[in-house]
């Protein structure tokens, strides 16, 4: 089993290796220009100007990516359980849920800086707008999937609500929470992004849009590989908790 | 309490029986029309006794059972008495469920699934720790305490199933079908397996199937019912030797009881 995993880890390094070799060696030989695709080199260079700041950027879109997606959980998972208990609240909220769903949560973006002014937390706002619906959904469906019959058994035995819901739904619908939060994570980046896209003086959303102005290709670059590492660090923790709770055979998606 | 004559002859003489069920009747609302699942079900059962319910789809079975499970209330004027003065029965702590689907909880390893009745009804964690490896002793599976159901094939997680039904001690175990999504020859086993479990436990059994054969096999009593309209259509004492084998099934009495079940529910 371990060894599986560290020959399967193994090939994922090797992939990526791969990809920015081609990486280089396209721009090598194609001499492509600098300002139309730098070399990986010349991407990681960048690292080094203190001009960038890259540190407090990248700290800044962190913080609302996982501002935003915690918000999300939380609440998603506050939502799900109120639809499950009470049925007035699923069908008094849900519908309104749905049509807010459908609104572009991009459109929104201009709106909620005209409120709430631009900066983090409103980037963090927007970061949730996006990634709560699908927490909410798959996390409903995890606590209606429980077998009727399940539920029967324990109710013969008088098991109050609290006790169904955390032996048996909550736990029942861990895989689909999960689930949910990958597809959440993936949806708080880019949230965050187009948060900093639309106004803030801080984050590597903004920092892209300074840079861009001078062609500086390498930095912009730079600031999707880092944006891309917060993402992929965010899919991991939650990944590697779901690992962690749930059993192998309950995992989805 | 009056009794009339014709309860007094239902009662066996030293004792009452442990269920006494009388006129249950069963009647859902169904799309603003009535439908009535069960009429005019009366019989007994004594305690330690199985007893099977056997009938097609549609004819009440399951909806007794969950009458028995205090799941649903039956109509007025049915008469539904469970224990007695010499057998204290609670609801809730004294009964114990199996279904034809195993419904083990995936998360949880093989012992923490027959724990999970003592959990809710908070039973004292150490006792009922030692009662769950005894179940499962019983049940043939010492050595999969730690394993979780998706590494048990269904049978075993059926026996699991079973283990958790009894783990609480109840004095009553109901079964739906609760090998009725096994393979013919994995059934035929369980059903030797459950006289074994039966006459080791001492339970009082009430187990619903649509098996003629194994309602005959195992029950001491066959309950039949009809569907359309749902009503019970004879108690059948099954005198069978104690101890049966497999073999029994070859026999003439078998075959006798299994064509009066069939002829009850025209079948033959």
């Amino acid at each position: 089993m371990r060894r599986r995993t560290l020959k399967v880890a193994g090939i994922a390094v090797l992939s990526h290796a791969l990809a920015v070799l081609a990486w280089y060696v396209f721009v090598k030989l194609g001499n492509v220009p600098e300002f139309i695709l730098p070399s990986p080199l010349a991407t990681i260079e960048t690292l080094a100007d203190p001009r960038y700041d890259w540190w407090t950027n990248t700290a800044a879109t962190a913080i609302e990516i996982f501002g935003g997606f915690l918000l999300a959980t939380a609440l998603g998972v506050l939502f799900a359980l109120i639809f499950t208990w009470s049925s007035l609240g699923l069908a008094l909220l849900m519908p309104l849920l749905v049509t807010f769903n459908m609104i572009p949560k991009v459109a929104l973006g201009p709106l909620v800086i005209v409120w709430m002014s631009y900066g983090v937390v409103t980037n963090i706002v927007i970061a949730f707008t996006i990634a709560f619906f699908p927490i909410l959904l798959t996390t409903l469906r995890g606590l209606r999937e429980t077998e009727p019959e399940l539920l029967e058994l324990v109710r013969a035995l008088r098991a109050n609500r609290w006790q169904i819901f955390t032996r048996i739904q909550l736990p029942g619908a861990l895989p689909y929470l999960f689930s949910g939060m990958k597809v959440g994570s993936v949806l708080a980046v880019a949230g965050a992004i187009v948060g900093e896209f639309i106004g803030s003086e801080l984050g590597l959303g903004y920092l892209m849009l300074q840079v861009q102005v001078r062609l500086d290709t390498a930095g912009m670059m730079m600031a999707v590989l880092l944006i891309s590492a917060i993402g992929i660090v965010l899919y991991g923790l939650v990944a590697a908790l779901e690992a962690l709770v749930v059993v192998r055979d309950a995992r989805i998606g | 309490m009056l009794a009339s004559a014709d309860q007094k002859r239902d009662q066996s003489p030293e004792t009452a029986p442990f269920i006494r069920l009388r006129n249950v009747a069963k009647t859902f609302m169904r799309d603003g029309a009535e439908f009535k699942a069960l009429t005019d079900a009366s019989f007994d059962v004594g305690k330690g006794e199985l007893v099977c319910l056997v009938g097609p789809s549609g004819c009440g079975k399951s909806t007794l059972l969950r009458i028995l499970a205090g799941l649903l209330r039956a109509d007025q004027g049915s008469t539904v008495s469970i224990g007695g003065p010499d057998v204290p029965f609670e609801p809730g702590r004294d009964v114990g469920i199996a279904f034809q689907q195993p419904l083990l909880l995936k998360w949880r390893r093989v012992l923490e699934n027959v724990l999970l009745p003592a959990q809710i009804l908070g039973l004292p964690r150490k006792a009922s720790l030692e009662r769950a490896r005894d179940l499962l002793h019983l049940v043939g599976l010492s050595g999969a305490e730690r394993k979780y159901p998706y590494e048990l094939s269904g049978g075993m997680q059926q026996r699991v199933a079973i283990a958790r039904a009894l783990v609480h001690d109840p004095k009553l175990v109901l079964m739906d079908e609760p090998f009725g999504a096994l393979d013919a020859l994995t059934r035929e086993r369980m059903n030797v397996e459950l006289l074994r479990i039966w006459e080791k436990s001492g339970k009082t059994i009430v187990l619903v199937t649509h098996g003629i054969g194994e309602a005959v096999f195992l029950g001491q009593r066959v309950v039949v019912l009809t569907a359309g309209p749902a009503r019970m259509a004879a108690d059948i004492p099954i005198r069978l030797p104690a101890r049966r084998t497999l073999e029994l099934k070859t026999g003439e009495a078998f075959g006798a009881y299994s064509r009066q079940i069939y002829g009850l529910l025209g079948m033959s």
